[in-house]
């Protein structure tokens, strides 16, 4: 009898071409390499220099979505740019695609969309996987039980030649989420709520393991928002076991195994949960019941209050600092701030259901005055779908702009930016000094919540309006 | 890669946690489709005034950090995205080595590779070196020490093989294409198979 496993050793077992030694790390095999315009040129420069090919084209899977324009083409076809920099950055993944023979999801293709966002969306995304992409939110995919982590781009030039990766195994984390999330209070709410437990730096070195009935009870998108910011507390990944939710969304996908395929597969993937008695190097319980609708306050996700609550009295030097980059007073009340822009998108909260919810506390209503608000869907797909149900009208009725699929402020390095001085809320993942724009204040929050703070023009707790929209 | 075996360098002091990639080279720069370069953004930021002339108030731009090239940093150093633009630009301006309490796990790697030294210390030896910026040390990588120049010595932990990549100057990619035939097995052994998991 084996000792009991836990899903992540059996990922990690599963993937190891030469097992680590004292010596050396193991070599880890890579199922599906996503990769996008940022952070590969220097990859395929060092394949050049070296006359060498890409392993597996067919493993590996290319987007635009970073550097790329939200704002549509224009007559002749060209496109705004933010700088010619970034339309040459784009060029050069296009031409480096075609050179190797990697298959590009670019500005013709009908799936293009944030690299997280659609590789789930094409059931390239598959449990029991290892998948790479030069993007630290590749956690995301940990949601479907794969084991997904974010690599520089010297491992992207490793990945595209060998397929394969020097890996140190990382330990195990264990976030059990017991009981329920109360109604109205969102995945995005439990995430920033764990961050805040363990801390900006509390899974580094680990993977995460995000378990119990609260998690169960979540939906794939709404995993994919749990797992996509387990980079946010340091962790290398963060995994969520598949069950029948997972084969529901998976099943049907264009790259989704069919048939015999698609028995033996889900056969393989059931038995990838933890065994009973796995023991982690770590464990922690979330009380579900206990998170209300949260916001950051700070200058990292670690840094998070229930908006209903007063911001801490400031006890280090951390804190203080980043409540002045805030323009916040120790032990203020959040809720009131007054909002400047509010960006609804990304790779955390850009899915349909996002939208809808944003949708739900806007139906109706308008964006107050003097706000100005984004909505990016995360994908082509996303965005066909949204517009097919009509969210687009809402968000257009209420006076907030409908974008064209791309990460957009999460990252702002497109041209979508705030001023300094703004105060953003965003459904983004990061509150870091300058992340969405030099001296830009960045609060994170739930779709509902950035809804809810475009119409009261200050932070606002989206409960009240959800409510109301129930009755 | 060059060998890197041994760094001697005064210390200058960023004694502030969490400093995250993004503070260290903003996004806005990532559109380049060069490694080089970066050097004269780093700490973009925090480290040039409205009118793009350096702030002397930032800790790398005052006279006694000039030539420095081992940055103390507070705990938590590297946090936030995988961009390796983060150690190439520090690299371009002119920093071999960074010490903290904590380093963030891809910024780690990202260093490592690029012969960056990347190292923590414990928590003592972290309080020590924040104290006392300016000081001389003596990075030793196949002993895993550093020296002050008061005869102190502080230990450090490194992936073996990581320090292997260091001293002799390699990359790891020759490692990896040494097992090209194990390689090859699984993938055929996987194929055979079909697994899915």
């Amino acid at each position: 009898m084996n000792a009991p496993r836990t899903l992540f050793e059996k990922v990690w077992d599963a993937h190891q071409v030469v097992a680590q030694s004292a010596e050396h790390p193991a070599i880890l095999y890579i199922d599906l390499h996503l990769i996008h315009e940022v952070t590969s040129p220097q990859a395929f420069a060092e394949l050049r220099a070296r006359d060498l090919k890409v392993r597996r084209p067919e493993r590996t899977l290319a987007t635009l979505d970073h550097s790329t324009p939200t704002l549509p083409a224009n007559a002749q076809g060209q496109r705004p740019y933010v700088t010619p920099a970034a339309e040459a950055q784009v060029h050069t993944l296009e031409t480096n695609c075609a050179e190797f023979g990697i298959t590009l999801h670019g500005w013709d293709s009908d799936a293009r969309g944030i690299v997280h966002v659609m590789g789930p969306e094409l059931g390239a995304t598959q449990p029991g996987m290892t998948i790479v992409c030069g993007d630290s939110h590749t956690a995301t995919h940990g949601a479907f039980g794969a084991l997904a982590f974010g690599i520089g781009t010297t491992e992207v030039g490793h990945v595209l030649a060998t397929q394969c990766l020097l890996q140190s195994k990382p330990k195990t984390f264990a976030i059990h989420v017991d009981g329920q999330l109360r109604p109205g209070v969102s995945a995005k709410d439990l995430i920033l709520h764990i961050i805040g437990q363990i801390g900006v730096d509390g899974g580094t070195g680990h993977v995460l393991e995000y378990r119990g009935q609260a998690i169960r009870a979540l939906s794939m998108e709404e995993r994919m928002t749990v797992c996509n910011m387990s980079i946010e507390a340091g962790a290398r990944a963060g995994l969520i076991a598949p069950d029948e939710t997972t084969l529901a969304w998976l099943k049907g996908r264009p790259m989704a195994p069919t048939g015999d395929a698609w028995d033996k597969a889900v056969a393989q993937w059931q038995t990838l949960a933890s065994d009973p008695g796995a023991v982690y190097d770590r464990e922690v319980h979330v009380d579900a019941g206990a998170v209300r609708p949260t916001v950051s306050y700070g200058t990292h996700p670690g840094m998070v209050t229930a908006i209903g609550e007063h911001l801490p009295e400031a006890v280090d030097d951390s804190q203080r600092d980043a409540l002045a980059y805030m323009h916040f007073q120790p032990g203020q009340a959040i809720a009131g701030t007054r909002v400047d822009v509010v960006f609804v998108g990304s790779c955390t909260n850009g899915r349909l259901s996002d939208l809808r919810a944003a949708a739900a506390v806007l139906r109706g209503r308008q964006v107050a005055r003097g706000v100005r608000m984004l909505v990016v869907p995360g994908s082509e797909a996303v965005r066909r779908d949204a517009e097919a149900e009509g969210l687009h009208q809402v968000f257009l009725d209420a006076g907030a702009e409908w974008r064209q699929p791309g990460c957009s402020m999460c990252i702002a390095m497109n041209g979508d930016i705030g001023q300094a001085g703004q105060l953003v809320v965003s459904t983004s993942n990061r509150n870091f000094q300058g992340r969405q724009g030099k001296g830009v204040r960045t609060v994170l929050a739930s779709p509902a919540t950035a809804a809810a703070s475009a119409v009261a023009g200050r932070v606002a707790d989206p409960t009240d309006y959800l409510t109301e929209v129930a009755a | 890669m060059k060998p890197v075996k041994q760094l001697t360098s005064r210390t200058a002091v960023l004694a502030v946690d969490n400093i995250d990639t993004d503070r260290i080279i903003p996004a806005r720069f990532l559109t380049t489709t060069s490694r080089s370069g970066l050097g004269e953004h780093a700490f973009q930021d925090w480290r040039y005034r409205e009118d793009g002339t350096p702030d002397p108030a930032f800790v790398l731009n005052r006279p006694e950090a000039q030539g420095c090239s081992i940055l103390v940093a507070g705990h938590n150093f590297g946090c936030g995205s995988s961009r390796e633009h983060a150690p190439w630009a520090l690299l371009d301006a002119g920093i071999a080595a960074v010490i903290s309490s904590e380093i963030a796990d891809i910024f780690r790697n990202n260093a490592l590779k690029n012969g960056l030294l990347a190292i923590v210390v414990d928590a003592a030896a972290h309080r020590w070196l924040l104290d006392n910026p300016g000081t001389e040390l003596v990075i030793d990588v196949a002993a895993g020490t550093i020296a002050t120049m008061d005869g102190q010595t502080f230990h450090f932990d490194l992936d073996p093989f990581a320090r292997h990549c260091l001293l002799e100057g390699v990359d790891p990619l020759g490692f990896i294409q040494q097992h090209d035939e194990a390689i090859h097995a699984f993938e055929n052994h996987r194929e055979k198979t079909r697994q899915y998991a």
